[in-house]
């Protein structure tokens, strides 16, 4: 992809993130054809909570898969026809947030100041001396004085308000004319019908979430180029775009881990409880040790080993997101690989009970090989445990990125992740007055990432459990 | 028994004690309104066993459940009528007041002792728990009390039991403890929903006979929920027969069993298997329950029927009688047009016999299958469950051999032996002249289209992932029988044809079967590797009496028209009668007695045998039976009695019995017994 100056440039993360999709996709279109697969799902989808959080999700998901889309910008040289491209590899979520990524103030301000949070030492043209709170060099520079500030942002909201309603009621337009299409009502009664929530899915609390999604975009949107809408950090960053960045960070290695969990979870758990015997007793041997391990040390020392090795071998990683892109990676393998045990009990618990099972004896008597018992009778029937530890594995796995990089132990520094904003926001909360924006910032958005998260869980355990068979 | 016929007109004087009228309990669920109990009207009266007959999910249990107001919420509620208890109106009462009755005046006891009971707590603490609930005894008091009620539910030793957890006891002791619980509250009815469902013969027996002991002593009334028409006619006054949410038949237990009148009894009793059907096929009644979601607008029984006429299917039979006795069908009402009430004559076609060579195909020689006890850190071998102890058995082709046993007894073992699913420890088992115990693996694997097996449970013997086109091809892929997708398919059709399910079932889920038609997928599943030999597992266990039927017949033709073997597990003997050439009775891992089945059933030569035939509820008068009554429980097969292992429970006992285990006499050519009296 050569086009507007641009290359292609994936990270390995990148490309696991895709293989994920596609996969995800995969799934979708196997489930579809499955009635034991898609039954369940369907139950998931009429839930209006449940489908309010998978709107919030998608919005996460398609923030960091914006970002998941790493280019290299051409450098013109000039009275050369070589092609150079920039060292520096940026995401397109990066382009689109151009105006947040470049208008960088010197250190922190506070959300929607328009003044330095510091005094500072100004030489006055007259050559005289002051200590006052400096003008941003960004931030509310289209005000001529400070006191417009609160109008000019009320007038603002009001603008992004309206567009959303006006938005809002396009789309209940839009909707409720496809909709009656497709029941063949008359579009006013497909509109009351729309109203008492009477349909196949929970399309008004879709709409009211998507209503409030908009709300909240537009308002950033009319406000962001203009403000510091959560203030900027100790090196003038924009807090709300370190946000934005660290959504592809938490949910990279709360997707990416599961890819590693699986393969070992899967075979160890069902070989382990579908043969038992030996296999069994050297399975339980592997995981009862590992899981002896505190994981935490096991990170830790993993960590650094590769940060050693990233040190020594610089010469394979191009740029500094490639490096940080290693250490990521390297962190979802670590993790995974201290955290399919609890899968692998599970599995192996479901397997030994499993085996026992009259359709697996049939099949026995049948002779049917081992292979096909253990990929047509035992995986089919684990598969809704597999989902379901998954879904509410994720946000723990966001949560556990946050403490190790708290700890110093997680991504790589350079990279932005919630970890990180919050390890640099504890050294200012000493500070008086408090810095509080970067915590608050990163709480708001891992907490509405997890919360989601755990109640569309909720829901598809709900869903899949067998007891409800 | 006899004191039951005496006091039949005894109990017509007595006032009645519970009166429901008009009961309807509904179930609001997504998929619409279950109507689990449609308007139920009957009374017990003091001191009477009031039996309430029916099929699985006709609305029985859910009437008792609504007695006891203990309906499952918020989904179902009672929407009418009125349940009274003397002059009581139970669904009037506070929640408080209902609390004190439920186990005060009213006691109920469940069909598994097993979940009924709490595992953590110990005997005595969870009998006590109910005392002191509903009466004003300390706790010594109460204690002395326990003890009392252990010893009236006939627990022997009940000082020892009282501190006992309920895994230290039997199934049979179990129910013995829930009716103690049952009767601390002194109540004046007691719901038993299928109380002896869960238990062998000989052991439904003894709780059958503990029942009407205390019935009489305590003068209680009993309102007795059972599928098992058995059963009825050894405890029951009166009857009403349930269906599809209502009763249509009520009568005193000498006429329902004299003159049943309901299409729908009658059926229920034609269908069941007895000896004297041997050659002939059972009447079925077609076709399933209707579901409780419909709003029937004519006779519920209707599709099944074989005198519905169109006044059936245009309005609903009213109750014809009054609150003793009476029946719901048209047949019997006079304003209604009776003139086209034939029943239809259901023509059944003779298939093609195929006559069997006689020639043996399995001969199973000193099998025995231990399973090693192991205990501490390096799993030692401290000890051998004997689960089959040295089984031998032929069977020859297009014959029919009964396993007959109770549950524990190693008999669904001695089939997965046989099979290979689990390792034998010794013996032999020659098929078709081949020791399957010593062939390698993938000899095995080819040997086993020959020998198939049918389990007792149909809900876990297919892989609810699986199509049922998918579940039947297994087999067939799996031994490689066809060669090509399309063969496969057409034999998937014929297989289907073949059980008497429709052919278009086979793109569908097993869950959208019933018990019986999932069986009769896993016949077709069986039959599709062409088998010699079909091993069946308890096959009609857990369906009802209408179904079995069904199933039975379809075994029996089968055999007729594929000259198959079967090896017929069960605890069923009125299945046996009826389906077996010979039978082999197990007891404790061994066989005790092996012969054809008529000569067996009608002179059986261990006292084992002689009990079980005795302790089998029958429809026949009860007074000219004589029930020889078991003590005590089959023994673990860990630590057999010596000697004789059925000494402790024999009757007929003598000392050498104690000491030495009989060998096998042979009473003639077919017929061979293990005892000492021989």
């Amino acid at each position: 992809m050569n086009a507007f100056g641009y290359q292609f440039a994936p990270l390995w993360t990148d490309w696991l993130v895709y293989f994920l999709v596609f996969s995800g996709i995969g799934f979708f279109l196997y489930a579809r054809r499955h009635e034991h697969l898609a039954r369940p799902w369907r139950q998931v989808v009429r839930r209006p909570l449940a489908m309010s959080a998978a709107l919030v999700l998608l919005v996460y998901i398609a923030i960091g898969l914006a970002d998941s889309i790493h280019l290299q910008k051409q450098r013109v040289i000039a009275n050369s026809d070589a092609v150079i491209f920039s060292s520096e590899k940026i995401s397109l979520l990066d382009i689109v947030l151009t105006t947040l990524r470049v208008q960088e103030e010197k250190t922190y301000s506070a959300p929607f100041a328009i003044q330095s949070y510091a005094k500072e030492t100004i030489e006055l043209p007259d050559g005289g001396i002051v200590r006052e709170f400096p003008r941003l060099v960004y931030g509310g520079i289209h005000l001529d004085q400070a006191s417009d500030k609160t109008a000019d942002i009320v007038a603002k909201t009001i603008r992004a308000i309206a567009e959303s309603v006006a938005i809002f009621v396009l789309l209940i337009v839009i909707l409720n004319f496809f909709l009656a299409r497709y029941y063949q009502n008359s579009f006013g009664r497909q509109l009351n019908l729309l109203k008492l929530g009477d349909a196949d899915l929970p399309w008004r609390s879709l709409l009211l979430m998507g209503f409030v999604l908009t709300l909240v975009g537009l308002v950033l949107i009319r406000l962001a180029p203009y403000y510091h809408v959560l203030g900027t950090d100790k090196v003038g960053k924009d807090v709300l775009y370190l946000s934005l960045k660290s959504i592809r960070t938490g949910l990279v290695i709360g997707s990416l881990t599961t890819l590693f969990v699986l393969p070992f979870a899967l075979s160890l758990g069902i070989m382990a409880g579908y043969f038992r015997g030996r296999v069994d007793d050297v399975i339980q041997y592997l995981y009862t040790t590992l899981s002896s391990i505190p994981g935490v040390l096991l990170i830790a020392a993993s960590v650094l080993m590769i940060d050693v090795y990233i040190q020594n071998n610089a010469e394979q990683f191009a740029t500094i997101a490639d490096r940080a892109d290693a250490r990521l990676l390297f962190l979802c393998l670590i993790l995974g690989i201290t955290g399919w045990v609890g899968l692998c009990r599970l599995l192996r618990g479901e397997a030994l009970k499993l085996r026992e099972i009259d359709y697996i004896q049939a099949s026995q008597a049948f002779g049917v090989s081992h292979t096909r018992i253990l990929s047509r009778h035992i995986l089919p029937n684990v598969m809704h445990i597999i989902l379901i530890t998954l879904v509410l594995d994720f946000s723990g796995l966001v949560l556990a990125e946050a403490v190790l990089s708290y700890i110093g132990v997680g991504v790589d520094p350079s990279m932005i992740s919630w970890g990180n904003m919050i390890n640099g926001a504890r050294l200012e909360m000493a500070r008086e007055p408090v810095v509080w924006w970067s915590l608050v910032a990163a709480f708001i958005f891992m907490f509405l990432l997890v919360l989601c998260a755990n109640l569309f869980a909720d829901s598809v355990r709900d869903a899949f459990d067998p007891r409800a068979y | 028994m006899d004191a039951k016929v005496t006091t039949a007109n005894a109990i017509e004087q007595q006032e009645v004690l519970l009166r429901v009228d008009n009961l309807k309990t509904q179930f609001h669920t997504s998929r619409g309104i279950l109507r689990a109990v449609d308007g139920i009207s009957f009374e017990v009266r003091k001191g009477e066993t009031f039996a309430l007959l029916g099929e699985s999910g006709c609305g029985k249990s859910m009437t008792a459940l609504s007695i006891m107001r203990l309906v499952p919420q918020p989904v179902g509620r009672i929407v009418e009528g009125s349940v009274n208890i003397g002059d009581t109106d139970l669904l009037q009462l506070s929640e408080v007041d209902m609390r004190a009755m439920r186990g005060g005046r009213i006691a109920m006891i469940f069909q598994e002792p097993q979940s009924s009971l709490n595992p953590v707590l110990t005997v005595g603490d969870q009998i006590i728990e109910s005392v002191l609930c509903h009466t004003s005894l300390k706790r010594a008091q109460a204690k002395a009390r326990v003890l009392e009620l252990l010893d009236a539910v006939g627990i022997p030793d009940p000082a020892r039991r009282y501190k006992e957890y309920p895994h230290q006891l039997s199934g049979g002791m179990k129910q013995r403890v829930m009716i103690a619980i049952a009767l601390a509250g002194e109540p004046e009815l007691l719901i038993a929903d299928e109380p002896t469902t869960a238990l062998d013969v000989t052991i439904q027996a003894q709780v059958l006979e503990l029942l009407n002991d205390l019935q009489r002593q305590t003068g209680m009334a009993m309102l007795f929920i059972t599928h098992d028409l058995g059963v009825v006619s050894n405890i029951a006054d009166r009857i009403a027969v349930m269906y599809a949410g209502q009763i249509v038949e009520q009568a005193a237990r000498d006429d329902f069993f004299g003159s049943p009148r309901h299409p729908y009894t009658r059926k229920l009793f034609e269908s069941l298997p007895r000896a004297n059907k041997r050659d002939e096929s059972l009447a079925v009644i077609e076709g399933n329950v209707p579901s409780l979601f419909t709003q029937f607008s004519g006779c519920r029984f209707v599709d099944r029927c074989d005198y519905a006429w169109n006044a059936c299917h245009q309005s609903v039979p009213r109750w014809l009688g009054d609150e003793e006795s009476g029946v719901r069908c048209h047949r019997f009402d006079e304003t209604v047009d009776q003139s086209d009430n034939e029943p239809v004559e259901k023509t059944s076609q003779v298939k093609t016999q195929v006559s069997p060579s006689g020639a043996i195909i399995l001969d199973v020689d000193m099998l025995k299958v231990h399973f090693p006890i192991q205990k501490g850190l390096l799993k030692r071998t401290v000890g051998h469950v004997k689960a089959v102890d040295g089984v031998s058995l032929k069977i020859a082709e297009g014959r029919t051999l009964a396993l007959v046993g109770e549950s524990g007894c190693g008999k669904t073992t001695v089939g997965k032996g046989i099979l290979q699913l689990l390792k034998p420890t010794s013996g032999k088992v020659d098929f078709n002249n081949q020791d399957l115990v010593t062939l390698d693996k993938k000899t095995m694997r080819g040997l086993r289209s020959d020998i198939q097996i049918i389990f007792q449970d149909p809900y876990s013997s297919m892989n609810p992932r699986m199509m049922v086109k998918d579940i039947i091809a297994e087999g067939m892929i799996a031994q490689k029988t066809v060669a090509t997708r399309a063969e496969r398919d057409s034999r998937i059709d014929e297989l289907l044809e073949q059980v008497g399910l429709p052919v278009d079932s086979k793109q569908r889920y097993p869950h959208e079967f019933s018990g019986g038609q999932r069986q009769r997928i896993c016949i077709a599943r069986a039959l599709a590797v062409k088998p010699k030999l079909i091993i069946c597992d308890e096959p009609t266990s857990a369906l009802d009496v209408s179904v079995q039927a069904q199933i039975l017949n379809l075994l029996k033709e089968l055999q007729q028209t594929h000259g198959l073997a079967y090896l017929f597990i069960t605890h069923d003997l009125s299945v046996v009668e009826y389906l077996a050439h010979d039978v082999a009775v197990m007891y404790l891992g061994r066989i005790v007695e092996h012969g054809p089945v008529n000569t067996v059933f009608n002179k059986p030569a261990h006292p084992y045998t002689e009990a079980l035939l005795s302790a089998a509820p029958t429809l026949d008068d009860e007074s000219q039976r004589d029930i020889i009554r078991l003590e005590g429980d089959l023994p673990s097969p860990a630590t057999p009695p010596s000697g004789c292992y059925f000494n402790p429970r024999c009757p007929k006992v003598m000392d050498e019995c104690r000491r030495v285990y009989p060998n096998k006499v042979e009473l003639n050519s077919a017929h061979s017994v293990c005892c000492h009296l021989h």
